[in-house]
């Protein structure tokens, strides 16, 4: 079209910018005024930002904007409100009484809530996300205890581990291999007996013989009867519950080379809050063992 | 090219000084912004009374506590799809009365609208009529000019900041948080939040008018599309009132050219030139026209309420269609029958709403836990939420067609009961146990229904669910 004629819309009879797309025209209407000083207001608005703000990129890192903000920081300091905030709290917590924490339907609500943290973060490793641990780890929902399942049974446990040597609190104990004292027979006896007492399927004329060596060689840590020893770490050989499975292959390798269980003590790493957090947790999974009443 | 049109780029605000007017349309918008303003203003004040542990504000929104009150509806985070049903009803409602009546919610009651009319209406009081206010306009800026615009826009920051003011009662305890705000308690947020709705309001209402409106608002652009030529909308009978000129031209139109119609728009348009995208359709011009019809002897209605298409049939000598059947169309029943929809609804799932609310959340980490004697136990999250004012005492049961035993941990661990404390939700952990002999130990699915009762007054709730067993 010739640029020195206007081009006048005929419905509206307001100039056209010229410009046509398959026969449809854009009107030249003039923007309001204060719409232009609003985008002038936005650019102002957008150099002053990025001076107040982190914003442009430099070789190492970018400006750091003349109000110190960043997300990080900001990070930083809504975790230091909280935990100002839950002071008292986790002070409480520190010095507790274990043994009465139910009592405080508060505390005992913080100290759960803050278990089921520490614990996806340090112990869900070995013991699992549930809780229900693994072959050689203990699972801490059900109700047998190897170290003793009060909440200052599991919080001592927690706090030294278990056989390690850097805490010398730590539980200690150790089963000997038996393969080096026994012949491979009388293991057979043995294996076939424990099947007995707890239950399973079993040769009973083997499991006859392996009662007196049972009655020699174990008795002194499992008891007379087999039910364990929670001051000693003894399984108890009775129930439904096996660490490393109760079937005859997996009792002939525990009886054989004797296992060595390990937990690596807490207490330095978890402040005494954490430790008996963590406590309350894993007694409230559904084993937790109430102290013996007089 | 743009250098070559005598348009300019950018063009100021025309000011428009609408005349004072009386007549049924004003009458009625006078009442609905009564209405509308005093709902505004008053609802925060209402009272209910809903416990001890429950705030006494009858509408409520509880940002910081997450709870949404209204009288006797509480609706937590997990409902909210009854606001968003609300919204939806919104929008449709608007679809609606669009296809049926044009822009009656620009005309009425969209708050732009109102609160352009309430300073218009302080302007009138100080400055004048429209006369009064162009000469003032024009007129240099001396001590009188100074002493009016200075009343005036006092008088607006005043409505202003009561507008911004109103807003955050719907957010906090009405009567604490006024007390607060004259005594500098407030929380930061609260005071920023009344000054932004001051500043809006201020300018919005006062300086920028009709410009939020052609230029902000997207409505007048989406609502073209609601409507059709069977609408009825605010039209001139351009048949009627054509040609126009001054009575004693003695031209054959009805119209008299008084200018009465544009003189009292708001928008500053003239409704003679047809349909446009700046009209609200606020009906004013219909009561100025009507009054002038009246004075010179002729038939009202030269602007009126009617739809396009009655326009030509009236023009071609036809009587109008009546307004049922205008309003009985297929769009606009479709709309009615979407809204009530939704409507009926929303109302059905408030009354349906149990009164004790629970969710029952399998632990499928793991799926199962043998116990010392074999047995085996599955855990749930039972989670409770008492929406009321007061502690409630649940009792937790379960039937099921096997032998299944129930118990929890916690303090009401012995009566299997826990107290859930007012306004607050709690997760209870379940077990469930199957003795190694039962059935359901050794089957890998068991069906069962968990049960939570009130303990005062023995209502129940129950949740189905499964029990894992070990397959054999």
């Amino acid at each position: 079209m010739d640029h020195n004629e206007k081009d006048i819309d005929d419905v509206t009879g307001i100039d056209t910018t010229g410009h046509e797309w398959d026969g449809i025209k854009e009107l030249n209407n003039p923007l309001p005024r204060w719409w232009l000083w609003a985008f002038y207001a936005t650019i102002v608005w957008a150099v002053l930002y990025t001076v107040a703000y982190p914003a442009w990129p430099l070789v190492n890192r970018a400006t750091g904007g003349l109000l110190g903000y960043s997300t990080r920081g900001e990070v930083v300091q809504q975790i230091e409100a909280v935990e100002a905030q839950n002071a008292t709290l986790t002070a409480a917590l520190a010095s507790v009484d274990l043994a009465s924490l139910s009592e405080d339907q508060m505390l005992n609500r913080y100290a759960i809530a803050g278990g089921a943290a520490v614990f996806r973060t340090y112990c869900s490793q070995c013991h699992g996300s549930g809780a229900a641990g693994a072959v050689g780890y203990p699972n801490l929902l059900d109700d047998d205890w190897l170290w003793g399942g009060e909440i200052e049974e599991i919080a001592y446990t927690v706090r030294h581990g278990i056989r390690n040597e850097v805490d010398s609190d730590a539980h200690w104990s150790e089963m000997p291999a038996f393969g080096e004292l026994l012949e491979e027979q009388e293991i057979t006896n043995l294996v076939e007996y424990v099947r007995s007492i707890s239950g399973q399927q079993h040769d009973a004329a083997m499991a006859a013989e392996g009662t007196i060596l049972f009655e020699e060689q174990c008795t002194a840590c499992h008891g007379e009867a087999g039910m364990g020893d929670d001051s000693l770490g003894a399984p108890n050989l009775t129930d439904a519950i096996w660490l490393y499975g109760g079937d005859r292959e997996a009792l002939t390798e525990t009886i054989t080379y004797s296992r060595f269980g390990v937990m690596p003590p807490w207490s330095p790493r978890l402040s005494d809050a954490e430790v008996n957090a963590v406590a309350a947790y894993v007694h409230q999974l559904g084993g937790g063992e109430q102290p013996a009443t007089e | 090219m743009a250098s070559q049109s005598s348009e300019p780029m950018y063009i100021a605000r025309e000011p428009i000084f609408p005349r004072r007017v009386s007549g049924f349309f004003r009458t009625l918008k006078w009442w609905i912004m009564i209405v509308t303003l005093g709902i505004y203003y008053i609802t925060p004040w209402i009272r209910w009374d809903r416990g001890p542990a429950l705030p006494d504000q009858a509408v409520l929104v509880d940002l910081a506590g997450r709870r949404f009150y209204f009288f006797w509806i509480e609706i937590w985070p997990h409902e909210f799809y009854f606001v968003a049903g609300l919204l939806i009803m919104a929008g449709l409602g608007l679809f609606l009365f669009t296809s049926a009546l044009g822009r009656v919610w620009c005309g009425y009651t969209c708050p732009q609208t109102v609160w352009v009319d309430l300073f218009i209406l302080v302007e009138r009081w100080i400055e004048g009529d429209r006369n009064a206010r162009v000469r003032l306009w024009n007129a240099d800026w001396d001590l009188r000019k100074w002493r009016l615009r200075l009343t005036k826009w006092i008088v607006w920051i005043l409505i202003a900041v009561a507008t911004g003011g109103a807003w955050v009662f719907y957010f906090a305890d009405a009567p604490t948080l006024l007390v607060d705000l004259f005594t500098l308690n407030a929380h930061p947020v609260a005071y920023t939040t009344v000054a932004i709705l001051t500043a809006t309001t201020f300018v919005f209402g006062g300086l920028m008018r009709e410009q939020v409106c052609n230029y902000m608002c997207p409505w007048p652009r989406i609502q073209a599309a609601m409507m059709d030529p069977e609408t009825i909308t605010v039209a001139y009978r351009d048949w009627r009132g054509e040609p126009r000129g001054k009575k004693h031209e003695n031209t054959e139109g009805d119209c008299i050219d008084c200018m009465a119609c544009v003189n009292v728009c708001p928008a500053g348009i003239d409704i003679r030139d047809g349909q446009q995208m700046e009209c609200i359709t606020c009906a004013l011009c219909i009561d100025a026209c009507d009054d002038i019809m009246d004075k010179i002897g002729k038939p009202r209605g030269l602007i009126d309420y009617l739809a396009l298409s009655d326009e030509e049939a009236e023009r071609a000598g036809a009587a109008p269609k009546p307004i049922w059947k205008h309003v009985l169309r297929p769009r606009v029943l479709l709309y009615t029958a979407l809204w009530s929809l939704i409507g009926v609804g929303l109302v059905y799932a408030l009354f349906v709403r149990s009164d004790i609310e629970l969710t029952v959340e399998p632990v499928r980490n793991p799926t199962y836990v043998t116990l010392s004697d074999g047995s085996i136990r599955n855990v749930y999250n039972v989670r409770l939420r008492n929406k009321l004012g007061d502690d409630r005492q649940f009792r937790m049961m379960l039937s099921s067609d096997d032998i299944l035993r129930i118990n929890m941990e916690g303090e009401g661990a012995q009566t299997n009961q826990v107290t859930v404390p007012a306004n607050e939700s709690l997760i209870q952990r379940i077990y469930v146990t199957a003795r190694p002999e039962d059935p359901a130990a050794s089957r890998d699915r068991t069906d069962l229904r968990l049960w939570v009762e009130d303990v005062q007054n023995g209502d129940r709730a129950g949740r189905a669910t499964t029990f894992n067993g070990v397959e054999q």
